[in-house]
């Protein structure tokens, strides 16, 4: 069972979610979002209500990158590598949003109109295929010259943190940011070693279970950007995207916007989740949801509902 | 006039008491839309508002109200304007500035504190004043020896709060630290801006000049002070960025002409400029009206439009409406941007203060070190 909630801070419903549909048992915690507060989990585990073990990651990392000095210049190479990727990614984005938004406000003969706003919707899908197959070749060139799993400080990390899970039911995975969470569990070798165990995941919890982690913010201070494919998530729910906060952080009274979102992240379904929204899905089917909205393509919000089949919305 | 003070007035010559309780009952000055009405009360021979609103009389007198010790004077003022003032009394040939002792609201600066008037549609901004949840950064002072001045010279660095030597930060250089941190609150909005994720944490060199009339106007010694000396130091002493892109120089006023011109003479070292109210005056045939102290900045602005370059990559340009360098500060964009310099602009109603710098920060820091808002969903 993979259930998917919303930010937890304000309104915590992790706990009675959670038990509604009979997850229970020890927790495997991640808060690495939080970074530097990821020990302050006291009320997190009040609000689960299960027993569990914080597994540290970003503690654990700090930790490698003293010990291994050669491993941490490597690792911040990459990351340069990527943060440099991104911003050549983020150049090419600029204008390829701004053909296919500038196409769907436009009006003109419909049968002409619509081809040319999927083809420029398609050269956007394009532009994001493209980033992700560059972003995974970095990775898989890191992972094939430094070989970061031999190196003994990570790999006695990893060698623990398989002890953790084996003796836990539950996987709890906290929200902040969305980046530092992913490379943790990546580093840690989270996403394959989560294996069939319950995980229960909020904000960029949530969205790092999804296939692709979608980055967006409508109205941030220094001006609209435009919505970026980070990366490959863990791939657990890999029909949706989740959209955390997305009242805030998208308008969502723009059906422009919103369809423009939901026909790029096709096939996948853009999931909007609130506050005490969740959705709980069991083997890809959507067995229970509240709240939780899918984006459409027509620019519609409709709530999902259990009887949908995966990835789609009632 | 103000409806209150029609009010007021429209039973005749009002009694003392009537005065009394017209003081106690309102905030003043009194905002009506766009008029503002401004009220002082005492023996003079004249009361002159002194406000500091370019394109506007710069003062203005009050009328007495006949028979007692009430003036008033009004201004038209467009929605969200905010403007400093002061009360110019007149008793015989004496002249007096002072704030208006009725309105509480004031606004400090090297020269002291004004009056201010805030007019409908204006707020200050959330983000200035202390967040209890935002973490705060530290403050460090270092001394640089030797410098090109010939003296030591402070530098105050502003750590933001978690710093970590692990980490990288970019850089932003402050011309008149010490003036932006008790004028323009420029620690609390970094503490607060940084909490929010609206910009990224970041190492701030703030710098204390000596004579800046004359240091800052393109004075070879601040530029390689700023160049050879501090950049070097923070270098070394901090984990910065070791890219152009990461290193941003800011100033107000005469603060944006040395931004500017380090930026200029050390092209491709810094990548972002942050330029408030730059005193960017220009000739394009004659002389320049502005005083000797402009001399240096004519020849320098003349000298840069001569020969731009590229001084940065991106560029951050704000100026208050009401100030006489609006025009400078308008032609610079296109110019910026006729060069390859990816430049934002924005202009408030406001004028030639420290109020007007801080509450653009917002904007441009963000636009200049976005934060990570972008990556974090709790």
């Amino acid at each position: 069972m993979i259930i998917l909630l919303g930010p937890q801070r304000l309104a915590p419903v992790v706990g009675e979610v959670a038990a509604s549909y009979g997850v229970a048992g020890h927790a495997a915690v991640i808060t690495a979002g939080w970074q530097e507060r990821e020990a302050e989990d006291e009320e997190l585990f009040a609000a689960l209500g299960m027993p569990g073990v914080n597994l540290q990651l970003y503690a654990r990392w700090e930790e490698v990158a003293r010990t291994d000095p050669a491993l941490f210049a490597a690792h911040r190479e990459r990351q340069d590598r990527l943060r440099a990727l991104e911003e050549l990614y983020d150049g090419r984005l600029r204008h390829v949003m701004a053909a296919a938004r500038e196409l769907m406000r436009a009006e003109g003969p419909l049968g002409l109109i619509e081809s040319e706003r999927e083809s420029a919707i398609d050269a956007v899908r394009e532009l994001d295929d493209h980033h992700l197959r560059r972003v995974a070749a970095i990775h898989a060139e890191f992972d094939a010259r430094v070989k970061p799993t031999e190196h003994p400080a990570l790999a006695r990390h990893r060698e623990q943190i398989r002890d953790v899970l084996a003796r836990s039911e539950v996987v709890a995975i906290a929200g902040g940011h969305v980046g530092v969470l992913l490379n943790r569990l990546r580093l840690f070798g989270l996403g394959d070693a989560i294996g069939d165990r319950h995980v229960i995941a909020w904000s960029a919890g949530a969205m790092v279970c999804c296939g692709r982690i979608a980055l967006f913010h409508d109205s941030p201070p220094q001006g609209a950007g435009n919505a970026e494919v980070f990366e490959h998530g863990l791939g657990l729910c890999p029909d949706y995207v989740a959209l955390p906060h997305a009242k805030r952080r998208l308008r969502m009274s723009d059906p422009v916007r919103v369809a423009l979102m939901a026909r790029r992240l096709a096939p996948a379904t853009p999931l909007t989740l609130e506050l005490r929204d969740h959705v709980a899905l069991d083997g890809g089917r959507v067995v229970g949801a509240a709240g939780a909205c899918a984006l459409g393509h027509d620019g519609s919000v409709t709530p999902i509902r259990p009887a949908a089949a995966a990835g789609g919305a009632a | 006039m103000s409806t209150a003070l029609r009010q007021l007035l429209a039973g005749g010559r009002p009694r003392k008491a009537a005065i009394d309780a017209f003081l106690d009952a309102h905030e003043f000055p009194l905002v009506e839309g766009n008029h503002v009405t401004f009220i002082w009360r005492g023996q003079a021979d004249g009361v002159r508002l002194r406000h500091f609103v370019y394109a506007l009389q710069t003062e203005v007198n009050f009328q007495r109200v006949a028979g007692t010790d009430l003036w008033h004077c009004s201004l038209d003022l467009p929605r969200g304007s905010r403007i400093e003032y002061k009360i110019d009394v007149v008793r015989g040939a004496n002249h007096k500035w002072i704030r208006d002792p009725l309105n509480p609201r004031m606004a400090t600066d090297p020269f002291g504190a004004n009056s201010v008037c805030a007019c409908d549609g204006y707020e200050v901004p959330d983000w200035v004043v202390p967040d209890d949840e935002a973490r705060h950064g530290t403050l460090e002072e270092h001394w640089l020896e030797p410098t090109p001045f010939g003296e030591a010279r402070k530098v105050t660095v502003y750590l933001p709060a978690r710093f970590r030597e692990s980490r990288r930060y970019p850089l932003l250089v402050v011309h008149d630290g010490g003036d932006y941190m008790r004028f323009a609150a420029l620690q609390t909005v970094l503490d607060n801006l940084i909490h929010r994720g609206e910009v990224q944490p970041l190492i701030v060199a703030l710098t204390h000049p000596g004579d800046r009339l004359v240091e800052y106007p393109d004075d070879p010694r601040h530029t390689s002070f700023v160049a050879e000396t501090l950049l070097p130091f923070m270098e070394a002493r901090y984990p910065l960025w070791p890219d152009a892109a990461a290193r941003v120089l800011m100033g107000a006023s005469f603060g944006g002409v040395a931004s500017l011109s380090v930026a200029w003479r050390y092209q491709g070292v810094f990548g972002g400029l942050l330029l408030q109210s730059g005193s960017f005056a220009f000739t394009d045939i004659g002389q320049h009206q502005r005083g000797p102290a402009f001399d240096p900045v004519v020849r320098f602005v003349n000298a840069f439009r001569e020969n731009p370059g590229k001084p940065a990559q991106r560029a951050f340009v704000s100026c208050g409406q009401y100030e006489s360098l609006i025009y400078e500060n308008r032609s610079m964009v296109p110019f910026l941007q006729g060069i390859g310099v990816e430049t934002r602009f924005t202009e408030a109603r406001d004028g030639h203060n420290w109020e007007n710098w801080r509450d653009r920060l917002q904007e441009g820091l963000s636009w200049l070190f976005p934060g990570p808002l972008w990556m974090v969903y709790e």
